[in-house]
This record gives C-alpha cells, sequence and structure tokens, in this order.
C-alpha cells in the first residue's frame, strides 16, 4: 500500500467522516504531514503476516459480566445530567434540527 | 522541606503526630505559590482553604492507610466530581464531571489530599505537554525545555516536590517519558492492573493508570491502593493486588535482565546509551545476571501503536458533539485532529485490512517476541527516550520527529506488560536520563524490587531540579 496517495480530497472526505471543519490551508498541510508519517508507518508492510491472528486486547478476559441490578446510588438526577450541557430547553438538551 | 521525604517517612511521623496534614498542605501551597508561575504544572489548583479544610478534618482522624493526609495531584484526564476536568483540551474547558474516576474514589477512600489537576497534553496526544490549550508545563531541569508527556503536569509536580506523589495515565509513554526527563519515578502497569473507569479514553485498548513519585518504593505504596479489579471497568484484572511495599528486598540472585541490543545501536544520543549501559555495574553488584539480546520486531511497535492508537482515538473522541458536555469538534488541536484522521483512515473502507488489521497482526507478532524473550529473563532494561527534552516548541511543527520520540515506550502498551521507569543519570548539560525495567504481565513486584534495590545502592533520584537553588526562591 503506497500512502502517496492521500490527495486533498482525501483529506476533506476524512475531515467529513470524522466531523472536523478544517479550513483550505489546513487541508493542504495535513495532506503533507499525513503523508510523511504514513510513509514512515507504512513499513509494517514490510512484515509476512500470513496466518497471523490479529489482537483486539491482551487482558485475556472474556465474557465479563455483571447482575443487572440498577444501582441507585450512581444515577443522575436531571439537573445533573443536564448540568454540562450548553445548550438545554425545559429539561432538554437542544440539537440542531437534521431534517429539513 | 518535608515533602522531599518518602510517603512512608511522612506516613510515620502523621501517625506519631509530630507532623500534620496542615503542615504538609501550607509547605505545598507556599512551593507552589513560588514555583508555578515558571512552570504551569496545573490545569486547575484547587483553593486552598478548601484543601485545608480537608487536611484539618484528616488530622482529626486516626490513619488507616499510608497515603493518609498526604498532598498529591491527578492528570486532568481523571474525573474528579465538583472538580473541573478538561483532559487539557478546550473541548472540556468547562467540564465538570458529576461522578468520580475509580482511581480518584479509591485516592480519597485511602485519605490522600488532593491539591489540583495537573497539565497534560490533550488527550494524552502527545510526548512534551505542548499539545495543550492551557499552555505548556515546563521542565524544572531547564525551563526553555519541555517536561515530556503526556503526564508532564504530574510529572513536575513531583519533581519540586509540590506533592507527596502524582496520578498519571501511559498509552504509548506518557507516564515514562516525563518521569525520564524530570528526574522522577513512574510506572506504567499491566493492563487491566489499575482500573480505567472515568479516565478521558485515547486508546481503550493501550491505556494504563500508574503513579508517578520520588523513588520506586513510593510507587509501590501508592499502587497497592488503587490497583484492583472495579466492576465498572470490565477489562479490569481479577489478578489479586500484592503488598508491593513488603517484598521490595527480595532477593535478587540468579535474576536475569535483558538488553535488546538493536536498541542501542543507531538513534540514540551517545551519553545516554552510556549511562543505561553503566547500570549494568549496579545490577550485576545486586547479584542479576545481565544478557544480551536480540528484539527485531521493536522497530515495528512505532507503526503498531501509530495505527492502532489513532484508529481507537479516533473512535472515542467521536463522542465529543457538544450536545451534553463540552464545546463542539472545532475546539481540538491540530495534534489531535492529525490523530483523528489517520485513526479515521486507518479505519476506513478500503484501507482497513491494509493498516488497522494489518497493525493488528503486527501486534500478535510484537507479544510473540516479548514472550520468546521472556522464556528467558525476568526483565528487560530499554531506554525510555532517545533524546534529552527537547527545547519548547521545537518539535511542534514536525510531527514525525514529534513520534519518534516515543520509540522506546511504545511497543510495551500493545503488548500489555508493565514497565518501570527510574532514573539512571544526567547528561553533560545537567538533564536527567531515564532508563525502563519491563517486566511480564502482573511482574510489577519484582519491578519494583530491582528499581527499589538500585535506588538503594544509587542516588540520581535523590538530585533535585535547579530550580530549587536559583536565586530568590528560598523554599
Amino acid at each position: 500500500m503506497k500512502s502517496d496517495n492521500i490527495t486533498t480530497d482525501v483529506i476533506k472526505h476524512l475531515a467529513h467522516l470524522a466531523s472536523l471543519n478544517i479550513t483550505d490551508d489546513q487541508v493542504k498541510t495535513f495532506q503533507s504531514q499525513l503523508n510523511s508519517i504514513l510513509e514512515y508507518m507504512s513499513k509494517i508492510q514490510q512484515l509476512n503476516t500470513d496466518n497471523v491472528e490479529e489482537t483486539t486486547n491482551v487482558n485475556g478476559l472474556t465474557n465479563v459480566f455483571r447482575e443487572d441490578i440498577i444501582d441507585e446510588s450512581r444515577m443522575f438526577s436531571q439537573d445533573e445530567a443536564l448540568k454540562n450541557a450548553i445548550r438545554i430547553y425545559h429539561g432538554y438538551f437542544v440539537v440542531d434540527a437534521i431534517l429539513e | 522541606m518535608l515533602l522531599d521525604k518518602s510517603i512512608q517517612k511522612l506516613s510515620d511521623l502523621i501517625k506519631r503526630k509530630e507532623i500534620s496534614s496542615v503542615q504538609l498542605v501550607e509547605e505545598a501551597y507556599a512551593r507552589i505559590e513560588t514555583l508555578n508561575p515558571r512552570l504551569n504544572v496545573f490545569t486547575t489548583l484547587r483553593k486552598k482553604e478548601e484543601v485545608l479544610r480537608e487536611a484539618q478534618e484528616a488530622d482529626t482522624r486516626d490513619p488507616v492507610t499510608p497515603l493518609h493526609g498526604l498532598p498529591y495531584a491527578i492528570k486532568d484526564a481523571y474525573a474528579t466530581q465538583d472538580i473541573r476536568t478538561t483532559a487539557s483540551s478546550n473541548v472540556l474547558k468547562d467540564f465538570v464531571p458529576p461522578y468520580d474516576s475509580t482511581v480518584y474514589k479509591k485516592l480519597k477512600k485511602a485519605g490522600a489530599i488532593l491539591l489540583g489537576k495537573t497539565n497534560m497534553d490533550a488527550w494524552g496526544h502527545g510526548a512534551t505537554t505542548e499539545n495543550t490549550d492551557f499552555g505548556p508545563t515546563k521542565n524544572p531541569w531547564d525551563l526553555t525545555r519541555v517536561a515530556g508527556g503526556s503526564s508532564g503536569g504530574s510529572a513536575v509536580a513531583v519533581a519540586v516536590r509540590f506533592v507527596a506523589f502524582a496520578m498519571g495515565e501511559d498509552t504509548g509513554g506518557s507516564i515514562r517519558n516525563p518521569a525520564a526527563w524530570t528526574n522522577t519515578t513512574g510506572l506504567k502497569v499491566t493492563y487491566g492492573r489499575v482500573s480505567r473507569y472515568g479516565a478521558a479514553a485515547y486508546a481503550s485498548s493501550f491505556d494504563t493508570m500508574g503513579p508517578l513519585g520520588k523513588t520506586v518504593e513510593d510507587c509501590a505504596c501508592v499502587l497497592e491502593h488503587i490497583a484492583g479489579i472495579d466492576p465498572y471497568d470490565g477489562s479490569s484484572s481479577p489478578e489479586p493486588v500484592k503488598q508491593y511495599q513488603k517484598i521490595l528486598d527480595v532477593s535478587l540472585q540468579k535474576k536475569v535482565i535483558a538488553i535488546p541490543k538493536e536498541l542501542f545501536e543507531k538513534g540514540i544520543d551517545p551519553e545516554i546509551r552510556q549511562m543505561i549501559l553503566q547500570t549494568k555495574k549496579v545490577f550485576e553488584n545486586l547479584g542479576i545476571t545481565i544478557q544480551e539480546t536480540s528484539m527485531p520486531l521493536l522497530d515495528y511497535a512505532l507503526p503498531v501503536y501509530y495505527f492502532i492508537g489513532p484508529s481507537e482515538t479516533s473512535s472515542n473522541l467521536a463522542r465529543y458533539d457538544g450536545i451534553r458536555y463540552g464545546q463542539n469538534r472545532d475546539h481540538f488541536t491540530p495534534e489531535t485532529i492529525r490523530r483523528i484522521m489517520i485513526g479515521t483512515y486507518a479505519l476506513s473502507a478500503g484501507y482497513y485490512d491494509a493498516f488497522y488489521k494489518k497493525a493488528q497482526r503486527v501486534r500478535t507478532m510484537l507479544i510473540q517476541e516479548y514472550e520468546r524473550v521472556f522464556r528467558a529473563c525476568d526483565a528487560i532494561l530499554m531506554p525510555v527516550t532517545p533524546t534529552s527534552p527537547s527545547k519548547i516548541g521545537e518539535l511542534m511543527n514536525d510531527p514525525l520527529q514529534n513520534i519518534l520520540a516515543d520509540m522506546y515506550t511504545t511497543s510495551q502498551n500493545p503488548v500489555g506488560v508493565p514497565s518501570l521507569a527510574i532514573p539512571c543519570g544526567f547528561t553533560s548539560s545537567k538533564l536527567p536520563i531515564g532508563m525502563q525495567l519491563i517486566g511480564k504481565k502482573f511482574s510489577e513486584d519484582l519491578l519494583f524490587a530491582i528499581g527499589h534495590q538500585y535506588q538503594v545502592a544509587t542516588s540520581w533520584h535523590k538530585t533535585l531540579p535547579p530550580i530549587f537553588t536559583t536565586k530568590k526562591e528560598g523554599v
């Protein structure tokens, strides 16, 4: 996988996917920075990983369950749940409309 | 200076009522007032009156742990109820958590007194504590240099004795790197040894919560009180917690420390190389055998870390939408945006197999590499950083160089093994040098024993930074 295929369009697409607003100047800066970082990191492509399993977690635990019991000491009141929100209205979080 | 004494010593004095928690807090705030304006350790420093009230209250109770009444600081990644928690990002600049992280809760229960939240690279993204919206933390050994990171504020708080100990968080060197650059001791625990509940997530499968202290003994003491399984962190381990402090003096006869030769061949500052290799003598005097080994795959640890870490961070930081808490996504710094974009790229359709999955496979190979070496040794000795702390601003505009500063500290997190960073000398320009001892999973007790006995035989860790002796301080 050659990494010189990161174009300004790819950068814009990534920003869109990650919901990041970036300026045109930033697009150019990130393009060159990401290309140089990815060029360095692409060296893992040299390794043969046929028949090697992927590791996603190293704690060796499986199926960690707990009883489905409500712990009331950990419940937030409506005020506590809302107190860090920038926009609230009558006890609700306010979000931008997503439908026209 | 009381806070230069070990936790055990302070605890004995408190128990015998020869000193009080109030006295320690007064001493801490006096020093913070004098030195902190030049160091910038805290994102939030608690009001002295409020902390003194807690200390007064602690003085009326009988100590139940050695941490009782001792002032400490915690990285601003840990949620602290009713105390602002920012992760050093403007996204959370006004966030006041309605709940406590498990580590903070445990330290409160142990009687420790929190002074403040420490500066860090935002979200843990960095190795210099410059990627912060609160201004960089300065290195007390040279104020024009960085403190290391991302737990830079916590390391400096310990280095200048603002606190008896501090809490950091290590995802790819974030405890060990600032420990090495500030002449303090820091532990990256085995993954799962300490609960991550309530700590701002960088990369969930790498993140570990650990202490920074003046000595190995102090770190052992703190770990006893924060480790253990937590029902709120499904990845925390049921492995029993040992009484680490009681087994610091076990015999090290016939123990074997391996040194991977590749790490000393290129890319390392010759002075750092020399000081680390000089530690062999001290270890041999403790009855330990030193063996050379080879770990060629370590060369691939950085790419593994920089594909998986950003992938996980792009997912973890997706929650910051500015709706329920925090500001919107326009408040991320360029470094954080870069990491989110790399992660998004590695996880996106068409690249997922080539980058993310590939990195997870190489991660497996790294685990096997460590397993192979640990069949013939008990611990592995490595440098912490290839160079001395950089000048402030020097690496900020060169992301790739910035990444390379992590070359020795990124292999341990994908593998999950513990690593203890210990001071082992100074450069000719009097900048601290650190080494790290890496152990098998859950062998913190052995790392502590080796580290403690090394510190009994050496005095590097006792040297205080020059900021104490320069004019007009008098603290």
